[in-house]
């Protein structure tokens, strides 16, 4: 890989923005990818919107990604990801997550969906928590599952093996094979 | 050894390889994280580790430890060198008996502060404390172990300033296999020549400080802690940048496609004037590039005069003052200075309202900011404080009139007290009151005014990420330790009306703050409810 890829993950504190993302550093880390991210705590992260970057290749400077320049955007949430539209370029690829948090003076969720649609065949908007909601009984992992959608649909380059290997890295002994299963149910849905 | 590390992982892994016995600190954002990690680890590693009061204590502790002979660190965010800055000064004039290192982290951009926009490196200047700017976690680990080695070297504190987006920054960072030491017991060698600044003998120490900056000063010129990359002979515009804004000159230049020398400022206190003059000596333009404030700007503008360069210095007047840096902004200034095409990219622009904080799932403040709306009269002015009590400031409560510092709602409320007829209601957290609220509560007594106070007792400090403080009969390495009531403390302060009560019980409450609010003494509410994710994490063990 040539150029440097950078990934947006944005969603509401509280989501799990930031274990999708150390689990993305780690696994490009074992690929040999030199890589850096950025991410934000306290007050930003109670229940407000999050955006955090990741940014990986052969050598890279600045922990931030600068407008239009973001091969894939990763949201756990439609209005967080239909914030990102700002930030993308021409080739960003959008993969959200069906799923909708609103909040007081929110856009009503058919609004967001007609905004999500001008995005046209880069747009991947999978009903993450609903499906680990159904299958797994557990929403949280809808990160990780949308982590396996990615993988499987060549939306990130990464290896699925460096992304278990992370997993097994970083996810505590407890949740470890809820966090697999989670992932391989959607890389086995594509 | 590599591994990802965040940047406050990797100050801990600086301070680890430099054999560090003593850490304390109070928990803020962006700096939280080296203390969670040191609480963590210090049993294993024979350290000590605490989370203090506040800042200043922290810091007291810190001296306390280090004239003991024991190497100490101590960590907090941008306004918690405010709260210490008391004892800062003169620790500066005593200097260290063993090795100390401060991280202070700045939040540019306010992401995770409100208050101001502080740029602390200007404490610098106030106390002559030398400061370290790390840009990424590998200068994190790097830059502490170099600040335990200035430390050791001359006797000073030595600052590590970092900021929000080194804090907070992953990267592979390589570092070196600790092993694991036990605690070490330290010796307090009686010098008061040394540790007590009494006049006359203050003055002396002042000569004797400012001669040690000189020393050191030499020193950073001769080990050239400062970087030059990409010089040349023939080059004729370069730039001088600090902190994480070097990583976005680096970014700027790769997009623009230009080689230009870049001077890269380590040390931003004392600053290696002779190595600064000799990057821009050549120079016919140079840009300065710093987040925030325009010191070193002001310093280089200064070294060229005194050298005689005539060279045009750029800074401040093409890049923001206001808010952080990044690769964009100094691709316009160097596409103005360069004359080189930039083209920002341009994005779709939709606007959406704005997602704010909010209280969490089960919050038990939600239970407190509708009551106290509903039952005080109509005009009463709400002192705002820090902590999650915060977000009653914005939308659906929208309460505060005011919100400034730790323990300030108090402060003030009894200044407006005191001027006005008005009714007034202060809004403190349980962390907040240990902090900070306390002398204001006494002064509220003393001085006999008769604001409401509030505290919300959730039994944690919980914005900052769940650190223990002295209500919760914790220490932070968990031991068990004594359990200080906040009713206790305000009976003590001399409050006549005190109400401990759970506000689910809604009746109880309002009760007590019609009552309360017709009292002429100071009155003082303690809703007492476990905050809801460390009511979850405590049951899922």
């Amino acid at each position: 890989m040539d150029k440097i890829f950078n990934i947006i993950i944005s969603g509401v504190g509280g989501q799990g923005v930031i274990t999708l993302l150390s689990l993305i550093d780690e696994a490009s880390f074992i690929e040999g990818y030199d890589v850096k991210s950025s991410e934000l705590h306290g007050l930003s992260q109670r229940g407000g919107s999050v955006e955090v970057h990741i940014r990986f290749g052969k050598k890279v400077y600045s922990p931030l990604i600068s407008s239009g320049s973001a091969d894939l955007v990763i949201s756990l949430e439609m209005l967080e990801g239909l914030r990102e539209l700002v930030k993308a370029g021409k080739n960003t690829k959008f993969l959200i997550n069906e799923y909708y948090l609103p909040f007081q003076d929110a856009p009503a969720k058919e609004e967001i969906e007609n905004h999500l649609k001008e995005i046209g065949d880069k747009l991947y908007l999978v009903p993450a928590s609903d499906i680990c909601k159904e299958k797994l009984q557990n929403e949280v992992v809808s990160t990780i599952y949308l982590l396996g959608y990615a993988v499987g649909k060549n939306l990130i380059p990464i290896k699925k093996e460096s992304i278990l290997k992370a997993i097994e890295n970083i996810v505590p002994e407890k949740y470890r094979e809820l966090n697999i299963k989670a992932f391989n149910l959607a890389y086995g849905d594509n | 050894m590599k591994k990802i590390l965040l940047g406050n992982e990797a100050i801990v892994q600086g301070a680890l390889e430099s054999g560090i016995d003593f850490v304390s600190g109070y928990p803020g954002c962006p700096s939280a994280e080296i203390g969670e990690e040191f609480l963590k680890i210090a049993k294993e590693n024979g350290i000590y580790a605490e989370w203090s009061t506040n800042e200043k204590v922290a810091l007291e502790s810190a001296i306390g430890a280090s004239f003991s002979g024991l190497k100490s660190l101590v960590n907090m965010k941008s306004f918690g060198i405010n709260v210490c800055s008391d004892s800062l000064l003169p620790l500066a004039y005593t200097g260290t008996k063993a090795p100390m290192v401060i991280v202070v982290a700045d939040d540019p951009s306010c992401w995770s502060s409100a208050q101001s926009e502080q740029d602390s490196r200007a404490y610098a200047y106030l106390s002559h404390i030398p400061v370290l700017e790390p840009a990424d976690p590998q200068e994190c680990r790097d830059f502490t172990k170099l600040g335990f080695e200035l430390s050791e070297k001359f006797n000073t504190p030595v600052i590590l300033r970092t900021t929000t987006r080194v804090a907070h920054q992953r990267m592979p960072v390589e570092f070196d296999k600790v092993n694991s030491k036990s605690k070490k017991i330290g010796e307090f060698i009686k010098n008061p020549h040394q540790f007590s600044t009494m006049p006359p003998r203050v003055l002396e120490m002042k000569k004797e400080l400012l001669e040690k900056l000189e020393k050191i000063k030499a020193y950073v010129e001769k080990s050239k802690i400062n970087k030059i990359s990409k010089n040349s002979v023939s080059a004729k515009f370069g730039i001088i940048a600090s902190g994480v804004a070097y990583l976005y000159v680096l970014e700027a230049l790769e997009e623009l496609d230009l080689d230009i020398p870049i001077l890269k400022i380590n040390l931003f206190y004392p600053l290696a004037d002779k190595t600064v003059a000799g990057f821009i000596k050549k120079l016919k333009k140079v840009l300065v590039v710093e987040e925030l404030e325009n010191y070193l700007e002001k310093e280089i503008k200064i070294i060229a005069k005194d050298e005689d360069l005539n060279l045009q210095i750029f800074g401040k007047d093409l890049l923001p003052e206001i808010g952080e840096l990044n690769a964009e902004k100094i691709c316009l200034a160097l596409s103005k200075i360069t004359g080189k095409k930039f083209n920002k990219k341009t994005t779709k622009q939709i606007s959406l309202p704005r997602r704010t904080a909010r209280l969490c799932e089960g919050c038990p403040y939600w239970h407190v900011f509708p009551v106290i709306k509903r039952i005080a009269p109509e005009g009463t002015i709400f002192g705002g404080d820090i902590g999650c009590n915060m977000i009653a400031g914005l939308a659906p409560h929208s309460m505060h009139d005011y919100l400034f510092s730790m323990g300030a709602s108090l402060g003030i409320s009894h200044g407006v007290k005191k001027s006005t007829s008005q009714k007034v209601i202060s809004l403190m957290g349980d962390g907040t009151f240990f902090h900070a609220g306390i002398p204001a509560l006494i002064n509220a007594v003393y001085n006999k005014s008769n604001p409401l106070v509030v505290i919300l007792d959730n039994r944690i400090t919980a914005m900052t990420g769940h650190q223990p403080n002295p209500g919760m009969g914790k220490t932070g390495m968990g031991e068990d330790t004594e359990e200080l009531k906040i009713e206790e403390i305000a009976k003590a302060c001399g409050v006549k009306n005190i109400k401990v009560l759970d506000q689910i019980n809604v009746k109880e409450f309002e009760d007590a703050m019609k009552e309360f609010l017709e009292k002429d003494e100071v009155s003082v509410i303690i809703c007492k409810r476990i905050c809801a994710l460390l009511a979850k994490r405590q049951k899922n063990g």
